[in-house]
């Protein structure tokens, strides 16, 4: 009986988990005059592809293409640049004692709490000072300041797990440091880069707010204030085209994020609870 | 969703017997092909200068904006004096803003109550659950963790709508209210209900999951002997599982604090879909209207950099919390 109950609770938070993301799909596959009648349907009666042909291809409506390629390029820009910068100071504060070592530490940590939000108007600001507003370049530069923080924080981690005197013995055996850095220590860190480099991905797609302060004008805009015009313009009238355009920007994260979250739950909590 | 941007989600070195690589000169001998010495300080240069330019120099003039009279006549050129606290002054003499903070914490103390509640009972029933349906519950929440916030608050508005929305219609046909063409946005207090029910339902997975696996590694001797001994459910969470999980609720209760108070996309978002801007705003939306809206950049860096010493303060404790667990 009460197994019965759990499980009966379970279902429960599971759908109610579920029903948004189902609805959001489910929607993007009906035509629009369907649902906007006195009925509603909890299935696509007259399932259709429309609404995806009217975001990906529809031009004068939507500027979805566009947009994606945006965000591809920063996006991938982004996680490789931060990948390479995060693993060099890594190294630099897990393989070297230095004077103000803890103080790089420490202040990665304060700037990770620093709200985008207050500081939109300054970077703003800056970015137009170095004719970088409205560049792939200038959102791609504030995004790896974005998720440095997080990113070297975590690879540290990561680095501190691969056994130091591998390297040690790479150099015995006639490697530079450098060479042991690199050719040791980098493989041993793949699964590490995946994991922080999908995170890194999943900030910079989803990123809205600074993509809006920066990158304004239509033909630079990101997947998220293209979702965000296109719901402005179509608000009343289309909603099903909306859920397509959600759906689309949705589905890259859900799969990044489905691949890492195992290790992000394991790893969290190894060092969390001591006792 | 929010990936969380700060916990470790890296295995932590435990032993701590693990040396460093010192980078003394007696190792370097040992090298047959020395290369041109490098230190520590030149691995940090990419990292530091792009922090440095993109956030550190920003806050510089953020600092100095605040302090200066600067509104639209200085963006076009107009010299702009030191004006000492008057925005400040301006700034917590206004009503309007009190009303903001007030609003944000009121707001966020909703959410992470809310949150914290039903993710640790989440956590809790997962842990109750067999196999399957624990993996069915999971699936269930790891798509709502991985909606982006802005595609979830787009599609929760959809739900809501006014007049097709599933909601609405819901309540009308099944549970025979009437709420036929009922506006849900356009009420402040509504608007809000709206907008925590978005943030909870994101944020109740990161939750749910941290703290189960904080659960599962409370050793179950304990909580056998604890349940011969007599102890009901409730004593057994009070007197066990909460203190063995005392360090992940707080930072995850800090980590909820901090992103509520934050929390920009979903309002500004959903005041797109259908609320009343000045009704609605908090601190993060109120800065963005503030400065951007009406070019008063140097009372919008005051208040900006009031939101970073009060997000910067409440966060104190898990910066020390990570320092500390990590014993640099």
């Amino acid at each position: 009986m009460k197994k019965f109950i759990l499980g009966a609770l379970a279902l429960v938070v599971t759908a109610f988990s579920i029903f948004p993301v189902y609805w959001m799909v489910q929607t993007s596959f009906q035509p629009n005059n369907e649902i906007i009648g006195s009925e509603v349907n909890f299935w696509p009666q007259n399932f259709t592809l429309r609404n995806y042909e009217t975001v990906l291809f529809d031009t004068t409506r939507s500027q979805f293409m566009p947009a994606l390629g945006n965000s591809v390029v920063v996006t991938v820009s982004t996680v490789v640049i931060a990948l390479v910068f995060a693993f060099l100071a890594s190294l630099a504060v897990t393989r070297f004692r230095f004077k103000s070592r803890k103080g790089f530490i420490l202040t990665i940590l304060i700037v990770q709490m620093i709200p985008a939000e207050a500081m939109i108007v300054s970077t703003y600001r800056v970015l137009d000072s170095w004719s970088l507003l409205n560049t792939i370049m200038g959102l791609t530069i504030v995004y790896v300041a974005t998720v440095l923080p997080f990113t070297i924080w975590t690879l540290r981690g990561f680095v501190n797990g691969v056994p130091v005197e591998l390297e040690e013995a790479a150099m015995i055996d006639g490697l530079s440091r450098s060479g042991a850095f690199w050719r040791i220590t980098l493989p041993l860190l793949a699964p590490g880069l995946v994991a922080t480099g999908v995170f890194g991905f999943i900030q910079a797609w989803n990123e809205f707010l600074l993509a809006l302060v920066v990158n304004s004008r239509p033909e630079m805009m990101t997947l998220p204030v293209w979702l965000r015009t296109f719901q402005i313009a179509n608000g009343t009238t289309n909603w099903s085209a909306i859920m397509a355009g959600s759906t689309l920007m949705a589905i890259p994260v859900i799969i990044f994020f489905l691949i890492v979250q195992g290790r992000m739950t394991s790893g969290l909590v190894s060092g969390a609870v001591k006792g | 969703m929010s990936p969380n941007p700060s916990l470790d989600i890296a295995p932590r070195d435990v032993d701590g017997d693990r040396r460093i690589a010192s980078s003394q000169p007696g190792r370097q001998r040992a090298v047959k092909k020395p290369r041109a010495q490098f230190t520590p300080y030149s691995l940090l240069i990419p990292a530091s200068a792009v922090l440095a330019a993109v956030i550190g120099w920003p806050l510089v003039q953020l600092v100095i904006m605040s302090f200066q009279e600067f509104g639209r006549a200085q963006v076009f050129g107009a010299p702009s004096p030191f004006i000492g606290f008057d925005n400040y002054v301006e700034v917590l003499t206004d009503q309007s803003f009190w009303l903001v903070m007030f609003r944000s914490f009121a707001f966020a103390a909703v959410c992470v109550t809310s949150t914290m509640v039903l993710g640790t009972l989440i956590a809790l029933l997962m842990s109750e659950l067999g196999k399957v349906m624990r993996l069915i519950l999971s699936i269930g929440l790891l798509l709502a963790w991985a909606m982006p916030a802005l595609t979830a608050t787009i599609v929760w508005g959809w739900m809501f709508d006014t007049s097709y929305g599933v909601v609405n219609y819901v309540l009308t046909r099944w549970f025979g209210l009437d709420y036929i063409g009922h506006s849900w946005l356009i009420e402040p207090l509504s608007f809000f209900f709206v907008a925590a029910l978005i943030v909870i339902w994101g944020a109740i997975p990161f939750v749910a999951f941290t703290v189960y696996a904080g659960l599962t590694q409370v050793p179950d001797e304990v909580l056998e002997a604890a349940q011969l001994d007599g102890a009901g459910a409730v004593q057994r969470f009070r007197l066990i599982i909460f203190p063995y999980l005392r360090s992940i609720f707080l930072v995850v209760f800090i980590l909820q604090i901090i992103w509520d108070l934050r929390v920009f996309t979903q309002i500004f978002a959903l005041q797109g879909i259908g609320g009343i801007k000045d009704q609605t705003s908090t601190l993060g939306v109120y800065i963005y209207q503030n400065s951007l809206g009406t070019g008063e950049y140097g009372t919008g860096g005051a208040i900006a950099v009031i939101t970073v010493i009060v997000i910067t303060a409440i966060s104190f404790y898990y910066v020390r919390q990570s320092v500390k667990e990590e014993e640099l």
